[in-house]
This record gives C-alpha cells, structure tokens and sequence, in this order.
C-alpha cells in the first residue's frame, strides 16, 4: 500500500464477474510519513484510509464490470464500522460484492478482515460515468496489470 | 396496496428526513423538496430496488441537458409515478 500516493491496493487476488465480487490483498507499510503523525509512538492506519481501501477496492469491480469503459468516483459511504485498530505490517484481505447496478451509480458491501479477524465494513456508494479522458482511461489499464485484475476485454477497442 | 406516488413519497420521507404531508404529487423533487443529485442516488437506489426496475437517471439528465425534456417530466411526483408504472409495465411486457 503506498499511502502516500492514495494506492491503497496491492494486488487483485479474485474476482468474480458472475458473483459481481473481487478480493484485494493490501500490507501496510511498516513505515510511512502518515504514521509519523498518526500518532506519533502510537501508529495506526487512518480509518479514511481503510475506507479508501474498501472504496478503491470496490471501484475496480466496477471497473471491470463495465470492461474498462467507465470509472467509478466515490459519492457516499454508509454504516462505517471500524472495529479493530490496524497497525504497520498487517496485512488486510478486502471484500467487496455489487449489491446494485444503478443507472450511472453503484453500491457496493465492503468488509475488510485480517488474518481472518473483522477490522471494518460499509456500504459504499461510487457514481459511475465515462473517464474523463483517455489518459486516466490508460492510467487504470496500467494499474490494473500492475494489480493482476484478471484479463477484461474493453468496451471501446 | 400503496400507489406509486405513495411509495415514492415515503420513499423520500424516509431517505431524505423530509415531512410525509409535505410531499404531494405536484412536488418537484428538486425546485420544491430540495433534494440534490447525490440524495437522489439513494431514492433512485430504494425505488430500484421497491419496483424491480432500474430508473434510467443518465439517460433522463442527458436528455434535459440537451434540451429534449424538461424536469419537470422526470421529477415532479406524478410524473417520476407515471414513468415508474411505465418502467413496471414495460419489465412484465
């Protein structure tokens, strides 16, 4: 996870286009400018920051839903739980299934668990409309080989 | 059974934290009850999922942002009531 740079997930481990499901695998790092002040002596993983990972993780469903023809922006996230505190060197598997496919939004369940122990979940909520350029459109084909989303062929050559 | 005018309304009571009496079938979602695009994904999300349908929002934006509607077509109650049945309908067709 580079959280400075807001790529919050490591690599795409399943996913799962019939169930509408994928699984994200994420460590954090053991050191990073975040810990230096949250908290200083005491570092813990931001709880925006688990709610980013549970968002990007449920934008590349999206993603790859929709075959890389439109990308998902967050809009709103419900029922936020965060139930144990995470720490540098976890390692936090990631969960997110589409509950629905609204006409230009979508709503995802996301959990996140470490070593099987429950660390947060929420609903979120991502609108979902056409990249805005091509550039971004190539930014997330890139990032997804680096992800290891499995092969999707796109919409739109 | 609850019309679809009512099951929109409460629908909107509930979503939106808004008076039920308040909200009639001449209301315009947006101009009268002041609901915002965001707080209407969550509408458009519980009537989705109360008709079984999927309330076609890109397709009814574009077509008031190229001027061939009004909003008044989509968000005034009786109307959103009105292409809900028709939405319905269509799905059993």
């Amino acid at each position: 996870m580079r959280l400075e740079y807001f790529q919050l997930i490591d690599r795409v481990t399943d996913l799962n286009l019939s169930d509408r499901t994928i699984r994200t695998e994420n460590t954090v790092p053991s050191a990073s400018t975040v810990f230096e002040g949250h908290f200083p002596g005491y570092p813990l993983m931001p709880g925006v920051l688990l709610v980013e990972t549970m968002a990007q993780t449920s934008g590349w469903l999206v993603v790859a839903l929709n075959k890389f023809g439109r990308m998902p922006f967050l809009a709103a996230v419900k029922d936020a739980k965060f139930r144990t505190f995470v720490v540098p060197g976890m390692v936090l598997a990631v969960e997110a299934r589409l509950e629905h496919d609204g006409s230009g939004y979508a709503i995802t369940n996301a959990k996140i668990t470490s070593a099987g122990k429950p660390i947060c979940d929420a609903t979120i909520t991502l609108r979902v409309m056409p990249f805005p350029n091509d550039e971004i459109r190539q930014h997330m084909r890139d990032q997804a080989v680096r992800l290891g989303v499995p092969s999707v062929e796109p919409a739109h050559g | 059974m609850s019309s679809t005018f009512d099951t929109i309304a409460n629908i909107i009571a509930e979503t939106c934290d808004i008076p039920r009496d308040s909200i009639t079938p001449e209301s315009h979602a947006i101009n009268d009850l002041g609901i915002d695009s965001l707080d209407f994904l969550d509408i458009a999300f519980a009537i989705d999922k109360a008709f079984g349908i999927k309330l076609p929002l890109e397709q009814w934006t574009q077509e008031v942002n190229d001027g061939k509607a009004t909003t008044d077509q989509y968000f005034v109650l009786k109307n959103l009531a009105a292409r809900i049945d028709e939405l319905v309908a269509a799905k059993g067709a």
